[in-house]
């Protein structure tokens, strides 16, 4: 039997809020632990929670970014369960009345697009964190608790189980990546854990309708280990399937070490969160006028983005869709054009050299050492024919390292282009004397022998002539 | 003479006149204490110490003159729930008997800036559970007026303290009751204002849609003072409400002509003790001979508040106190891992009727009980507040009796969590609604027992219920009373 | 009985309590008691009755995004029960 995949993401959302979502206790990663704690979130006995007002319209931006509805009447509730790092034995959620539900976003795979629903997105506080004296949870005899991140605020944004395979996870969760980070509501740094998912795969025979089993993988923290995850489940209960057992509905660990999932041997029938209201919050009633504010104060999104770029640069909706995927690519690009380069070239450049060295150095590119606007320079150096694409490479990898303007350094380096037509014929007629061979291969109605001509034209001034000029010369000696 | 005996009012005249020092009646306070305190149990923490420092602070401010406040120099007390920074607050549980919070509630950061006395922390029924403070964990405090009846409770400690003259004003909380109540068996003055009139920051949580903070004092115009120390909006607690607030001593004027008043025939029926409801009868009376207006009025769904309260309160109660682990505060008793350390601590440190409380709390929460028992109880509230809502439109404060009965013997319903729980017929409905209620003090009991008449207003109109109490204090003088305690009267 | 003793062991889990087995009938007797009480209420019509969770109507109560002063460690760690160093220390954790 043919099965296929149901996959579901919750992502967590860390908000880049100044203040927690209940305290006025400052975020930030990395503090000395135990210093960004008050009273409120460490639950002291008597305390009560107040709510941030940026994570409200946090929510709602986001909410609006990928076509939810807003619910006008939402509240917090309390969802139960003990754990160590949560200091009041509760999470302070929203349950039935969240702040967006039923919305959608659009993923490529392959060329292929499909429209993935949203359930819901809903505010929540995060908890602390667990360190553990041994290696692992298990080997622990004791374990130490830092409350830093408890109550940082959270977006818990719910899809359907739409997404039928580990790339359509991937490009579901960059495109939500993307959004977020075009809407400036969080810096999803998912090393330090700003953007994480919990994973529901299920599968089912083609062509059915009824969702199997499902189990959940907790925590993912990257694009290659929601991948990998996600594949790894996907054989493991097609076998299960195929040797005619069933898949346990449980919560199993991804360990990217050794590439496998494990079972947290999870007593699911034991949790029941006991969601209440949160009495101490009143709700939160959110009007047309407050929708509608939001609603323009949102940048350009990135599918509106991509299609104005294909519109007004006639780029392929391929290099649209690569450049718009963060909000700091498509900021580049919009900088680099808005010196008087060409798009097109800007895109290639961007998509090839550019995109190169920055991945060989694990680098950003809002930290790129060639900004947006030497880039947009050298490439009208190319334009004006002052240098060609070929030098343009040594150019450009010589500005990785040298501060100086493109201009500059073309000069100082002495790669300025020669478009001087009687310094190249010279060298033309040289090299026709020299290769016989291929002169005469061309005469014979082999025209593509021209090349290895236009190669020794090429070689002989260092690569300085102007490609076009060498071969219209030549074309008109060879006649 | 004796300073003990005087209300904050009078007092506060003698200091700022000179005839008296703080630090005088501080001691004369402090010395009553001693001498009472051995039978009456009121305190879970006497801040000796801290009561003379405050007391010489407060005498250099009076000799000065500058900044003079109404309760500068004035010995007060405050119920164990209500966190003072640097001193221990218990909420009378064993759970938490070490806890010293590292912050101050927002009462007592406006009851601070007045320079008062602070004699120390009150006793109360762990975690405001209760309507005796028998279910203190560490002792159960006595009745001034009768030492083998219960003072009630939960704000026991602090109605008893005022009775007795070892403090002479108080701090309680009202979740269900818990300061009417007891200020009703003891013979004191009792006020739970409007929710949100006062914050609860700092208060630690029983009930959270339930629980306000209130004053326990001799008389009502001491009661009008506290309330405009303590009310306002706080930022600290979003459900504290925004209204303005009006000096609730311009309601202190003998003045109920063309006052209505409604009874609620439902709270004048079976289990009524038969003194209560004859004093409490006088007492209205004694308001038509004054110009009021009395008519019957129903509040139909009366009956079911007891049971709709304790479902929502235990539910409540059964999250707020989730944080009581053994992990960050309080106590720990050792467990081979996680679970086990967080399961005994909470079994050998919580008390029985918590443990019952979190016990059907958790319950009606949990799948499969949660529309039958939690929501049912959510949507009666909305009947149980729709009935006062009606019946205001008709008149301006409603009156019955605060507790059906006089205070009762200490253990005689301790078995019996069920007939317990019934005795708060006639306090609940108002924490339900959220309505303001004071008790004042109206009769006596053949027995010597003191009984309380409760006046429930409008939703902020704390102003016309202090305004009906008042009226009535000047024509008896129940509040002028002090127990015969210690050999001293 | 409304109240079984499933239900007591799965509800003691639920509020990490652990009853004894010599209490156990007096608190199904005295939970049932209370509950069937309680039961008064299925008499109360509560059809298009929206229940209330807040005693009075409020909404939209907001703070702005100013940070605030933390406690310093020594006030946040001064009521643990056991500390290491910077942290709060508990005993093994289990997953469960």
């Amino acid at each position: 039997m043919k099965y296929e995949a149901v996959i579901g993401l919750e992502i967590h959302c860390e908000l880049k809020t100044k203040t927690k979502i209940f305290c006025g206790c400052a975020t930030g990663f990395g503090a000395d632990e135990n210093t960004h704690v008050c009273p409120v979130c460490l639950g002291l006995p008597g305390v009560l929670p107040t709510v941030n007002k940026r994570v409200v319209e946090f929510a709602i931006k986001a909410g609006l970014a990928t076509n939810c509805e807003i619910n006008q009447y939402s509240k917090f509730d309390r969802k139960n369960y003990y754990y160590p790092d949560l200091p009041k034995n509760w999470q302070t959620s929203q349950y039935d009345l969240p702040i967006c539900k039923n919305g959608w976003v659009d993923i490529d795979v392959d060329g292929e697009k499909r429209r993935i629903r949203l359930t819901r997105i809903h505010m929540e506080e995060d908890a602390g964190k667990l360190v553990h004296s041994g290696t692992t949870i298990k080997d622990s005899a004791t374990s130490d608790v830092d409350y830093n991140r408890t109550g940082v605020p959270l977006l818990e944004i719910v899809s359907e189980p739409d997404l039928r395979s580990a790339e359509e996870a991937r490009a579901y969760m960059e495109k939500i990546k993307a959004i977020m980070e075009y809407i400036d509501v969080s810096n999803c740094r998912m090393e330090e854990g700003n953007l994480r998912a919990d994973v529901n795969v299920s599968l089912r025979p083609v062509g059915t309708q009824e969702l199997g089993t499902r189990t959940e993988m907790k925590n993912i923290n990257s694009f290659k280990s929601l991948v990998d995850a996600i594949d790894y489940e996907i054989e493991r209960q097609t076998e299960v399937l195929e040797d005619g057992g069933h898949v346990v509905q449980e919560t199993r660990t991804w360990d990217p070490a050794r590439g496998i999932t494990l079972s947290m041997r999870s007593k699911e029938n034991a949790h029941d969160y006991r969601y209440m209201p949160e009495p101490d919050l009143p709700p939160i009633i959110t009007s047309d006028e407050t929708i509608e504010k939001y609603r323009r104060e949102l940048p350009e999104l990135p599918d509106a983005r991509r299609a104005r770029l294909t519109a007004d640069y006639g780029l392929s909706d391929y290099d649209a869709g690569i450049i718009t995927s963060s909000r700091a690519m498509a900021e580049y690009f919009d900088a680099v054009v808005a010196t008087g380069a060409d798009a097109k070239l800007a895109a290639n450049w961007m998509m090839g050299d550019l995109a190169k060295k920055l991945n060989e150095e694990s680098l950003d590119i809002a930290k790129s050492p060639v900004d947006a606007q030497r880039l947009g320079e050298m490439i009208q150096l190319i334009m004006k024919n002052t240098i060609s694409g070929k030098i343009a490479k040594k150019v450009f990898a010589e500005m990785w390292t040298n501060p100086d303007a493109p201009e500059k350094i073309v000069k100082d380096k002495g790669l300025v282009q020669i478009t001087d037509a009687s310094a190249i014929e010279g060298v033309v007629d040289e090299v026709i004397a020299n290769n016989p061979k291929a002169v005469e291969e061309y005469k014979g109605g082999k025209k593509k022998a021209i090349g290895a001509l236009v190669g020794q034209v090429m070689k002989a001034t260092k690569g300085k002539a102007n490609p076009q000029m060498v071969n219209q010369l030549l074309a008109k000696k060879l006649q | 003479m004796a300073l003990f005996d005087k209300p904050a009012h009078v007092l506060h005249d003698m200091l700022v006149k000179k005839e008296i020092s703080s630090q005088e009646l501080t001691a004369d306070v402090l010395g009553r204490l001693d001498e009472v305190e051995g039978d009456v149990q009121a305190y879970i923490t006497v801040t000796r110490e801290q009561a003379e420092t405050q007391a010489k602070a407060a005498d250099a401010k009076l000799a000065s003159g500058e900044g003079v406040s109404f309760l500068t120099g004035i010995p007060g007390a405050i119920k164990d729930n209500i966190c003072t920074k640097g001193v221990k607050t218990t909420c009378a549980s064993k759970i938490i008997d070490n806890f010293v919070p590292p912050y101050d509630a927002t009462v007592m950061t406006k009851v601070n800036a007045e320079t008062p006395v602070l004699l120390g922390k009150t006793n109360l029924d762990e975690f405001a559970m209760g309507g005796s403070t028998e279910n203190s964990a560490f002792h159960p405090t006595h009745n001034p007026w009768a030492l083998d009846h219960v003072p009630g409770g939960s704000s026991g400690g602090s109605a008893a303290a005022v009775a007795a003259g070892s403090a002479i004003w108080a701090l309680g909380s009202d979740t269900g009751g818990s300061i009417r109540q007891p200020a009703s068996f003891c013979g004191i003055v009792g006020l739970k204002p409007t929710y949100g009139r006062v914050s609860r920051y700092g208060l630690v949580a029983y009930a959270s849609s339930l629980d306000q903070i209130g004053p326990l004092t001799r008389d009502v115009t001491d009661a009008a003072h506290i309330l405009n120390i303590i009310a306002g909006r706080d930022e600290m607690d979003s459900t504290s409400s925004a209204a303005a607030v009006p000096d609730f001593t311009q309601a202190l004027r003998a003045d109920v002509k063309g006052l209505k008043i409604g009874l609620p025939k439902e709270y004048f029926t079976k289990g009524m003790d038969p003194e209560v409801e004859q004093a409490v009868k006088t007492a209205i009376k004694q308001y038509e001979s004054l110009g009021a207006e009395v008519v019957e009025i129903s509040l139909p769904h009366t009956e079911y508040a007891i049971s709709t309260y304790y479902i929502i309160a235990p539910a409540e109660a059964a999250t707020n106190l989730e944080r009581y682990d053994g992990v960050s505060y309080g106590e720990r008793i050792d467990g081979d891992d996680l679970v086990q350390m967080m399961t005994n601590t909470r079994t050998q440190l919580f008390g029985e009727e918590v443990k019952r409380r979190i016990m059907i709390g958790n319950y009606a929460l949990s799948a499969g009980y949660y529309d039958a028992y939690y929501l049912k109880a959510l949507k009666v509230r909305t009947l149980v507040q729709q009935d006062y809502l009606d019946a205001f439109k008709k008149v301006d404060v409603i009156m019955a009796p605060t507790a059906p009965t006089p205070a009762y013997k200490i253990g005689a319903m301790i078995d019996d969590p069920l007939q317990m729980y019934l005795q708060d017929v006639c306090t609940v409905p108002l924490n339900l609604a959220g309505l303001p209620g004071i008790s004042i003090p109206c009769g006596r009991s053949a027995q010597g027992l003191p009984i309380g008449l409760q006046i429930i207003g409008q939703p902020l109109d704390e102003a016309t219920i202090l305004r009906a109490a008042y009226t009535y204090e000047q024509t008896q003088d129940y509040h002028k009373q002090m127990p015969e305690l210690g050999g001293n009267n | 009985m409304k109240v079984t003793k499933d239900d007591l062991e799965t509800v003691a889990v639920l509020s990490r309590l652990e009853i004894p087995a010599a209490q156990q009938d007096t608190y199904l007797q005295q939970m049932d008691s209370i509950l069937t009480y309680m039961d008064n209420l299925s008499s109360v019509d509560t059809t298009d009755v929206k229940p209330t969770t807040y005693a009075l109507p409020m909404q939209n109560v907001f703070r702005e995004d100013e940070v605030r002063p933390s406690l310093d460690r020594e006030a946040a760690l001064s009521n643990a029960p056991l500390k290491d160093d910077n942290y709060f220390k508990v005993p093994k954790v289990l997953e469960d």
